[in-house]
């Protein structure tokens, strides 16, 4: 790093211009380790000390043919030297590592953006497998662009010719020169990247050489080439005083449960079956072992959630994670759950659908399947994380609402969360609350000869929740099942009165939850706004940024953010008799929209988007000024 | 949990308060007499004692049991065993389920769990029909049955209960039928003394739906020409003076032949503990349905690592080398860095 800016400052005296944002979009073909790139890119900018969010965007397929518009793989962050809360509505900068990539971001770059492309990648063949008749490098089709072409490929193997790698494999860490090139660009800091490397391709030593020279290669290309007039440095942002780390929300979600598992003293067990975005939770816990946690790759969705519940039957944490068709596979067994009364959670990573509809891609459209997706009366809290690093809190009260109430609770992330990364401050985990099993130790109720019994269904008169005892203490041996119970004794009861009672008992449970959860906040800076927007989930880094531009401009807005969707705060129906006019985005067609108007007869209007990409901050702002009447 | 001696118990201290309700005449009745019966002798505790069940006639009996109990949904007992007996080692877990509920709406998680080989003792009764329901053909049934829902005659291949578990890689598999309590005993003994899944098949009639259906082979007079007793380390031989055999030919067939033919020294002699599951599986086949000789006894019973114990190894052998998991560190084991 000395040597770089000693070589910077004395041969090449190149301007450096501060700047206060910046939107990269890193894109090529599904094997060219494009996430890898921006992940990178990510870590050592966080290092670095800017805010930031990310975006990675890629295919189902694995592999689809090379070259291929539908092979287009790709990663958007934003770093910024200040709060940022979403990964930026445009790019500035599109690293395109072939015709392909370019071809499927093109479109939505701006006049004066950046382009960097791969330039050996635009041959014949790839421009005409991806579909162009003519270069578009040299047909004056990106004339509204700064367009830099750099032979990437034939730069990387010939660094690494010497090393001894071979061109073909010498070709996969062009992917390296691109994140070396990108990193002089925006100064970044060489070491973080360097060290991964080192670490990361320990005992392959030749991929390591390759990489490493690569990476090099694109920081001094950047540095010598007489191409770029100038780097830019974006500053460091203030957070307030703590210590960070990078997490994306799969992982934050391992963490909580984990967490959780702690603070209840109850073992975690998960039963999961691998489902697109959900599995990394089922990796990041497998790896987690020392933590006493047991995962179960089942053989289908049915027996992840069945051995969740055998193991919360036994006193443990049970946990069953999944996504798309898999939540439907569950419903029978929540509905099990919910008659069983017993805590557990259900994680569902939403992602497009119906049926297997768009396995990568993120959509918020199970809101109404969590309310009502099984037969029967049958109703379940749900709570839903709002950032990457949220799904830890979330997680953590999930496990609270389960244990505390007996209940399955359904936690709703998306893709854009599940691998989504942010900063993330790390709590003083000494500080979180801890969670009380409560375990039945002694018979409960006096039958009517006098003798001591356990009746499994008498419950709290305050939660309404009905005493959990796991198998091993004598003089608590019960049964429990799908049929419906007698009140208190917990038999299987046909009587109607009965059925009814119990009906209203397990709704009466869930609703009173609302005691026990914070009322919502309102982000209403002067108490005076006319538009209220109501969020949930992972919009919420969008409609932040919607409202800061809006609020710049004059607007009166104010914005609240649902964390529990089941039941809802106490406080809603009162916040939102407070504006004259709501709108709720959402990334379906106005789930929360149609909760809300039922529940509260309020005109909420419903702003969608179900294009399995999370909404831009303009979009919304744009639906905050049509409501209030064009610019303020 | 507790180190104190097994108190005694008898019959009566295992059955609940609960009245039983299935069909006067049922073979499930036997069933639940014999397991009440057994349970005394095994030297285990009540509160120990799980019984988990899905959907159908048989899947009311933890309801009769006064221990820990848990009667679920249709097909799932094992996925659920499985979360319980991973966490919970302490605990003997018994299945009870039916041919459909198994072998049906249940198949993919009865294979899973015996491949795997989760501490787990299930009793499969089969009477070769849905009876509650109320008279549907099942996954047993014979070819050409005629049921409520197959007025022409059923078109199914039926499944073999305990080829099938053998085929599942099963370590432990056993037949036998609800007209003799002793032998249900002996293999429900058996079975709950291996360590990892164990599959026992339960000839059991259904008198309102499918009565009869094993009468040719269960019934008293029928018995001792047409059960084919297992005995392991034993030559295969069953009739009322053990003059049928069974035998083995060159080509690996095996046939029932008259003792007296080939000689004592030609019959088969039984090993449960064989590693290859060859052999037991085309004893399972050597009928082809209740009315031809049919062997009953212990199938397979050989040793096999259990998957809670080796799933509390991993876990205990990563405490061993990281330590016990702490939070702190783990929320510091990507990159971190510090403001202010």
């Amino acid at each position: 790093m000395t040597t770089t800016e000693e070589h910077r400052t004395e041969e090449h005296p190149r301007e450096q211009r501060k700047i206060s944002r910046v939107v990269v979009r890193f894109a090529g073909d599904s094997g060219d380790g494009m996430q890898l790139t921006g992940d990178r890119f990510t870590a050592s900018s966080a290092l670095f000390g800017n805010d930031l969010s990310t975006f990675p965007d890629f295919p189902a397929e694995i592999r689809a043919p090379s070259g291929t518009l539908a092979g287009v793989s790709a990663f958007q962050v934003q770093i910024a030297d200040r709060d940022v809360t979403t990964p930026g509505d445009v790019p500035n900068v599109l690293v395109a590592m072939n015709p392909a990539a370019l071809k499927a971001n093109v479109g939505v770059l701006e006049k004066g953006a950046t382009l960097v492309v791969n330039a050996d990648a635009f041959d014949e063949r790839s421009l005409a497998k991806a579909g162009y008749d003519a270069n578009p490098l040299s047909d004056g089709s990106l004339a509204a662009f700064t367009v830099y072409e750099v032979p990437m490929t034939s730069i990387t193997q010939q660094v690494c010719k010497d090393a001894g790698v071979k061109p073909r494999d010498a070709e996969r860490s062009k992917n390296f020169f691109a994140l070396g090139l990108v990193s002089w660009l925006y100064t970044r800091p060489v070491e973080p990247t360097i060290d991964w490397i080192e670490k990361r391709f320990a005992d392959k030593p030749l991929v390591r050489e390759a990489n490493s020279r690569a990476f090099r290669a694109g920081y001094h290309f950047g540095e010598t080439a007489e191409l770029f007039e100038a780097s830019y440095e974006v500053g460091p942002a203030q957070f307030p005083p703590g210590e960070y780390t990078q997490i994306s929300g799969n992982q934050a979600l391992a963490w909580g449960l984990i967490a959780a598992s702690k603070l209840s003293g109850l073992p975690l067990f998960l039963g999961s079956y691998p489902i697109t975005p959900a599995s990394d939770i089922l990796h990041e816990l497998s790896r987690r072992k020392e933590f006493g946690v047991r995962t179960f790759q089942a053989e289908d969705e049915i027996a992840g959630i069945g051995s969740a519940i055998g193991a919360a039957f036994g006193g443990a944490l049970g946990v069953t994670t999944t996504s798309g068709p898999g939540v439907d596979l569950k419903s029978e067994a929540i509905g099990l759950a919910i008659n069983l009364e017993l805590p557990l959670v259900v994680v569902d990573v939403q992602r497009g659908g119906p049926s297997t509809g768009l396995p990568t891609k993120a959509e918020q459209a199970d809101l109404l399947h969590a309310m009502y997706g099984r037969h029967g009366e049958a109703p379940v809290p749900i709570v839903a994380a709002k950032t990457p690093s949220h799904c830890f809190d979330a997680a953590i009260e999930a496990v609270r609402i389960a244990v505390k109430y007996r209940t399955p609770v359904l936690l709703l992330s998306d893709g854009y969360l599940a691998n989504g990364a942010e900063p993330w401050r790390l709590p003083d985990v000494d500080l979180l609350e801890p969670i009380d099993p409560a375990f039945a130790t002694a018979p409960n109720h006096v039958d009517a000869e006098g003798t001591s019994v356990f009746w499994p269904y008498l419950r709290d008169p305050e939660t309404l929740a009905r005493p959990w005892a796991p198998p091993g203490i004598p003089g608590l041996e019960h049964r429990i099942g799908g049929l419906e119970k007698a009140d208190g004794s917990g038999n299987v009861s046909y009587d109607p009165a009965n059925h009814e009672r119990m009906v209203r008992l397990r709704a009466a449970k869930i609703a009173g939850i609302a005691r026990d959860i914070p009322p919502v906040e309102v982000d209403d800076e002067a108490g005076d706004a006319e538009l209220l927007v109501l969020g949930w989930g992972s919009t919420y880094g969008a409609i932040v940024a919607a409202v800061r531009r809006a609020r710049a401009r004059g607007h009166r807005v104010a914005h609240a953010h649902l964390v529990h969707l089941h039941p809802f705060p106490e406080n809603l129906g009162e916040v939102l008799a407070r504006y004259r006019r709501v709108l709720v985005p959402e990334m379906n067609l106005g789930q929360l929209s149609r909760l809300v108007r039922a529940e509260y007869l309020v005109d909420a209007r419903s702003l969608s988007k179900v294009q399995g990409v999370p909404f831009r901050a303009r979009e919304i702002e744009a639906a905050i000024e049509a409501e209030l009447g064009g610019p303020a | 949990m507790t180190t104190t001696a097994v108190p005694a118990t008898t019959r009566k201290d295992w059955a609940s308060d609960q009245e039983v309700r299935w069909c006067p005449g049922c073979g499930d009745y036997s069933i639940l007499a014999a397991v009440q019966m057994l349970l005394p002798e095994l030297g285990v505790r009540r509160e120990n004692t799980v019984f988990l069940s899905g959907i159908g006639c048989a899947a009311r009996f933890p309801y009769y049991m006064s221990t820990y109990g848990m009667h679920s949904i249709h097909g799932r007992a094992p996925a659920i065993a499985t979360g319980l007996a991973t966490t919970r080692p302490d605990l003997d877990v018994w299945i009870v389920t039916g041919d459909g509920d198994a072998l049906s709406i249940g198949g993919n998680h009865l294979i899973h769990a015996l491949r795997r080989n989760v501490r787990m003792t299930i009793l499969m009764f089969n009477n070769q029909i849905y009876g509650l329901t109320k008279g549907q053909y099942s996954p047993t049934s014979e070819l050409a049955k005629v049921t409520k829902s197959t007025p022409f005659g059923s078109l199914d291949t039926p499944f073999n209960p305990v080829s099938l578990a053998l085929g599942a890689e099963a370590s432990f598999v056993a037949r036998t039928h609800d007209m003799d309590r002793q032998h249900m005993q002996e293999m429900f003994r058996r079975a709950h003394e291996h360590d990892g899944a164990a599959f026992v098949e339960v000839y059991q009639n259904c008198n309102v739906f499918n009565d009869g259906a094993f009468e040719k082979i269960t019934g008293r007079e029928a018995r001792s020409a047409m059960l084919v007793p297992l005995v392991h380390g034993e030559p295969i031989r069953f009739g009322k003076d053990s003059e049928k055999g069974v035998v083995q030919r060159p080509d690996g067939r095996l046939e029932i032949v008259d003792v007296a033919d080939v000689g004592e020294d030609a019959i088969l002699v039984h090993d449960e503990e064989r590693e290859d599951p060859g052999l037991a599986f085309a004893l399972s086949r050597l009928s082809r349905g209740p009315y031809e000789p049919t062997p009953i006894g212990v199938f397979r019973a050989v040793r096999r690592p259990e998957y809670g114990a080796s799933m509390a190894e991993q876990l205990a052998d990563a405490q061993e080398r990281r330590g016990v998991g702490d939070l702190k560190a783990l929320l510091r084991s990507g990159a971190t860095w510090t403001v202010g």
